[in-house]
């Protein structure tokens, strides 16, 4: 069910940023304070980390202590009626999951988290079909998870990894993806939808057909796309998609793989062992149908039912109103961020290609000290390298100070943000 | 029975406010070491080197050392960091000059905690360890400081 009516969410405002009091009264953490002492009063919570893992609406943290509290049992196995609950809310999960970004319960995996949806594609397909010769091409703007199993992958199969360029504006370009792939040697294209420090949104559709057009593989990380605007898998065409449920309004413990079927059935398991057996010989076990066959052990079954209510509550606010009300607030935060003296954003432009966050510097001061200024106020933002090494170096700067934006937030979050940012210059002396 | 990893009685998680105020961290000394570190830069020739990074947020922090008769002449420090890590290695340059090197092998964190004369996080207490994790590296060859 919509937790809210839809006319009460984000009140219509020409920037698109209006205040969701609706919103922010469906997550419980903004009812306390950020902290505060004799000499600071307690603030409210300015949370903008949510590219780093979101808040949780209520309905969520309902769902799961509900499913503990009254249909626990494991799933698969049992034949009580309790164990038939737990089996129909994990799969109902799995269905209200599949459904949000336009795949099939079939071929959407729960694992642990996008980092583990992404070792399952390196090692369950990478290890059959790249070999030595071969190239995985990957890109500069990935984060660690999209680049460490391809480096292993391609160390261990003497295959060969490729970067894709990042210009000046955050942005790939297509006329090199055609170059890398003219090469012909290319069996893997992996790419974030959304960039976790640029920002920068892909042009996934496009990347994908010129990679099929050249028979490569698509991987795509969709860890920071997924909760902030409409995915359609079907329309994308990529071949495996991984995603993860906290940063989603979900829980942390579960992440989603969806994968096209003819490549999902053509693999081996990545994790062996229980569930994902059709069955066990004493010297051999043939393995599941799809989905189980990748979802070895018991699962995790509360957070799954988690993630199934995060879903349908971004569902009833509509992602089609959620990016515009993202959009509207990173424009609105581009504009405010201009107004700090020595502050430079990095990535595109303008918050039409540009997901939910700004990443930046503020010349004089180490982001981590920015991060530690604003905590002062009562603002959340992250600080460092954000798991991006390699894209910090094409950047040339150590780490930055990263601000995101969530359903929950509003124009006032960011006024926050720029008050404590000049209040933190003047701490330095700025 | 509630259960919390932040009752008390179990380990105490200190507040932001018991730990640091704006002042307390940010104290002119430590922004005037900042901004002005003192023995940074190149050492030509040195005895002894060392490099570390920081994992969490990809500073780098290295350091030069001119050895005389068992004692550290000269040092210089070079890399990039925050306030903290900056004003540590500045602050404690100044100290390691003259210690020999059984001195120096024989620092610990209290050492430097104490010598920066401010409140440090958790979270921060890294960067204000960075600058004598590099040091005792190149002094000690011991890299794994402070386990």
């Amino acid at each position: 069910m919509p937790p809210v009516a839809e006319n009460d969410v984000f009140m219509e405002t020409p920037s698109g940023t209006g205040c969701p009091p609706a919103v922010r009264a469906d997550f419980p953490i903004f009812s306390r304070s950020s902290g505060g002492s004799d000499a600071q009063p307690p603030r409210a919570l300015v949370y903008l980390d949510s590219a780093a893992s979101s808040q949780k609406p209520e309905v969520v943290i309902e769902a799961m202590a509900e499913h503990l509290r009254r249909h626990n049992a494991n799933v698969h196995r049992g034949v009580y009626a309790l164990a038939q609950e737990a089996d129909a809310a994990y799969d109902r999960a799995r269905e209200l999951v599949a459904a949000f970004v336009g795949g099939e319960p079939r071929t959407t995996i729960f694992t642990k988290n996008a980092t583990e949806s992404i070792n399952l594609v390196a090692y369950a397909w990478g290890r059959a079909n790249v070999s030595a010769g071969d190239a995985v091409l990957i890109t500069q703007m990935e984060h660690h998870a999209n680049i460490v199993p391809w480096q292993v992958l391609c160390r261990e199969r003497g295959a060969q990894l490729r970067y894709l360029e990042v210009d000046e504006h955050g942005e790939l370009s297509l006329d090199q993806l055609d170059a890398e792939l003219a090469r012909g040697d290319v069996k893997l294209l992996a790419f974030a939808h959304v960039s976790n420090v640029l920002g920068t949104i892909n042009p996934v559709a496009e990347m994908a057909a010129r990679a099929r057009a050249a028979g490569a593989v698509t991987l795509v990380d969709g860890a920071q796309a997924v909760p902030q605007m409409p995915v359609d898998l079907a329309a994308m065409g990529v071949d495996f998609y991984a995603w993860t449920g906290h940063k989603a309004v979900g829980p942390t413990g579960v992440g989603v793989l969806h994968g096209r079927r003819e490549l999902l059935e053509a693999m081996e398991p990545f994790l062996t062992g229980g569930d994902m057996i059709a069955s066990v010989d004493f010297q051999q076990a043939t393995w599941n149908e799809l989905p189980y066959k990748f979802e070895a052990g018991t699962p995790p079954i509360a957070e799954a039912v988690g993630l199934g209510a995060a879903v349908q509550y971004l569902e009833g606010l509509g992602m089609e109103r959620v990016r515009a009300h993202e959009q509207g607030l990173t424009a609105y935060m581009l504009e405010r961020l201009a107004e700090v003296p020595g502050l430079r954003v990095v990535g595109p432009p303008t918050a039409e290609r540009r997901g939910g966050l700004a990443s930046f510097t503020v010349e004089g001061i180490h982001p981590h000290d920015v991060a530690e200024l604003v905590d002062r106020a009562g603002v959340c933002i992250r600080a460092g390298h954000h798991c991006a090494q390699p894209l910090m170096r094409c950047l040339g700067v150590g780490a930055t100070a990263r601000a995101s934006v969530g359903v929950y937030n509003d124009q006032s979050d960011i006024d926050a943000l720029v008050s404590a940012l000049q209040a933190g210059r003047e701490v330095f002396g700025l | 029975m509630r259960y919390s990893v932040y009752d008390a009685g179990s380990r105490h998680y200190p507040l932001p406010h018991e730990l640091l105020s704006m002042d307390d961290l940010y104290r002119d000394y430590i922004l005037e070491h900042y901004k002005r570190p003192r023995n940074f830069g190149e050492l030509e020739p040195h005895d002894l080197e060392a490099l570390e990074h920081n994992p969490l947020c990809g500073d780098e922090l290295g350091v030069h050392i001119r050895v005389v008769n068992d004692r550290i002449e000269d040092i210089r420090f070079h890399g990039h960091g925050c306030a903290i890590s900056q004003a540590s290695a500045s602050i404690a340059s100044e100290e390691l000059k003259g210690m020999t090197l059984d001195e120096v092998g024989k620092l610990d964190a209290d050492w430097m905690i104490e010598l920066l004369g401010i409140p440090v996080s958790a979270t921060r207490r890294k960067c204000a360890l960075l600058n004598l994790k590099v040091v005792r590296g190149a002094v000690t060859g011991d890299h794994d400081w402070p386990a």
